[in-house]
């Protein structure tokens, strides 16, 4: 059974822009999928559809199902979401240490206590640097790098079943980037839990999903295992994606 | 051997922020000839694009000078700066920003050829076109507005732009890292192509050690305000010596295919 399953899926946002069309996707308990495309490919459509995070004006079509939940999720406690901008998810003017306790307190109804303890050993899970002295810190206080750190604590405080990050590595540096994936990998292992890695990177989605699913305007253009879709490509866009992939051992012709 | 194209030596800049004083730029140097490409690469905050933006003279340094075709680029002042502006060209990240987005493209072409006086009124449409035909442009988007182009035209017009007054030197200032997959690929190939035809340098600075291998020469990178490794791009990306260089390596994303067939 499941952890979530999607059936001819749509999104049509208000200015008649068809964003998503006919998506079927499962995705299993503990398992680690790629949503891959370029800008205008609906990736992160689906993402927002399947945490519910769409805007009013957006209209569905089809379902999205938690057979394995048996009720809908709830973004927060079921789901937690990464997205792009730390700055933006983060609210400026609340300490760290409390955004990610809040999460604890709303969704696991725990006192404010128990969840800034809870919150203390999550800022040191993701590896803060003095995360008992950074509690206290505010947004403006942390890196770009830091702050992805703090989203993603507080993405995971209430346990969810699925991690949603949605190009949560894009605006940071390739040292940072790095260390991010690496985190994000350590923790869907440490708690089991399911990850959609939404991202325009095919390279960097290979290294952490067992399956890759590749999106072209609003479609899902092919879904395969990982080692399968870059060994066997069956699509030219597939194709044409990893062809432009540029990796340390291949050039353009250019240059060197 | 003769003088390279750009010449930086002992370029020193320090700021104050948060009532703490840095060095954004700690005696950065390095050169570059005709024709070469030479990569800036670092994490954030390295000191990379406050080279750019004091090459550009939006911000003047403390220490240290500049020499591009053989004059003192830091001291120059009014005309003698403006005609040395002509040859050293730049491109950012985003053109979206950089340009008025109501302005035609034709409009945006015509302002370097009219301001540097490349080619005379009669001439402007026809060197236009050709501008836009050389970034592999239709002429039917001269008429359009910039906010009507998607990002990769846009990239494409800010490059005709920068070539529209011939320079030397462009400076591309993370210039495709905000673009798709595939449009940043063709736009390193056009990038390529132009420096083999007309013989332009390229100052690329980067955070994305994949883009500069496809079209870098040379590779220097920065940390902490400071050139921390120099050499050519093979070599440094095959066997990085400073930790930082090793740290970037070892960040590029690889598909995992590619490690067992690449000997």
């Amino acid at each position: 059974m499941p952890l979530l399953s999607i059936r001819g899926l749509g999104v049509r946002y208000g200015n008649n822009v068809q964003a998503l069309d006919g998506v079927d996707l499962d995705l299993g308990a503990g398992e680690r999928l790629a949503i891959i495309g370029e800008s205008g490919s609906g990736k992160s459509t689906l993402a927002r559809a399947v945490a519910a995070l769409l805007p009013p004006t957006a209209t569905l079509q089809g379902k999205v199902t938690w057979p394995e939940l048996g009720r809908v999720a709830r973004n927060g406690r079921d789901i937690g979401f990464v997205f792009q901008d730390p700055a933006s998810s983060l609210d400026p003017v609340i300490s760290v240490g409390d955004q990610v306790a809040e999460v604890a307190h709303v969704n696991l109804d725990m006192a404010w206590p128990a969840a800034r303890r809870l919150a203390g050993e999550l800022l040191d899970r993701v590896r803060l640097p003095e995360p008992a002295l950074l509690a206290s810190a505010y947004p403006h206080q942390l890196s770009g790098g830091q702050k992805q750190r703090v989203a993603i604590a507080a993405a995971i405080a209430a346990g969810p079943r699925l991690l949603i990050a949605d190009e949560a590595t894009s605006a940071l540096d390739t040292i940072v980037q790095a260390e991010i994936v690496a985190l994000i990998r350590r923790l869907v292992d440490e708690d089991g839990m399911a990850l959609l890695f939404v991202s325009h990177d095919i390279a960097l989605a290979a290294n952490l999903a067992d399956r890759i699913a590749v999106f072209r305007h609003g479609r899902m253009v092919e879904l395969a295992a990982t080692g399968d879709l870059i060994a066997a490509p069956v699509s030219d866009y597939t194709r044409a994606l990893l062809g432009a992939h540029l990796g340390l051992g291949a050039a353009l012709g250019a240059g060197a | 051997m003769s003088a390279p194209l750009l010449g930086v030596e002992g370029l020193s800049k320090r700021f104050s922020r948060g009532g703490k004083n840095f060095a954004a730029l700690d005696g950065v140097g390095f050169s570059i000839a005709a024709g070469e490409t030479l990569a800036l690469v670092g994490p954030s905050g390295s000191g990379k694009s406050t080279v750019a933006r004091i090459l550009l003279r939006l911000v003047e340094a403390d220490a240290g000078s500049v020499h591009f075709q053989g004059q003192d680029l830091l001291a120059l002042r009014g005309p003698a700066l403006r005609a040395v502006r002509a040859k050293l060209q730049m491109v950012f990240q985003d053109p979206q920003a950089a340009f008025n987005p109501r302005a035609t493209v034709a409009r945006l072409l015509d302002d370097p050829l009219r301001i540097h006086g490349v080619v005379d009124r009669s001439e402007r449409p026809k060197a236009i076109a050709a501008l836009l035909a050389r970034v592999g442009l239709s002429a039917e988007l001269a008429g359009r507005a910039v906010h009507e182009i998607s990002g990769g035209q846009r990239q494409r017009v800010a490059i005709a732009r920068a070539l529209a007054t011939r320079p030397s030197l462009i400076v591309l200032d993370e210039a495709v890292s905000a673009l798709d997959v595939l449009v940043r690929a063709d736009i390193l190939r056009l990038l390529a192509e132009l420096q083999r035809e007309q013989g332009i340098a390229y100052l690329f600075i980067s955070h994305d050690l994949g883009a500069v291998r496809a079209i870098a020469h040379r590779i220097a990178i920065m940390d902490g305000g400071r050139i921390v490794e120099q050499g050519a791009a093979r070599a440094v990306i095959a066997a990085p010596v400073s930790a930082t260089g090793k740290a970037l390596v070892a960040a590029t994303p690889e598909l995992p295919v590619s490690k067992e067939t690449v000997s």
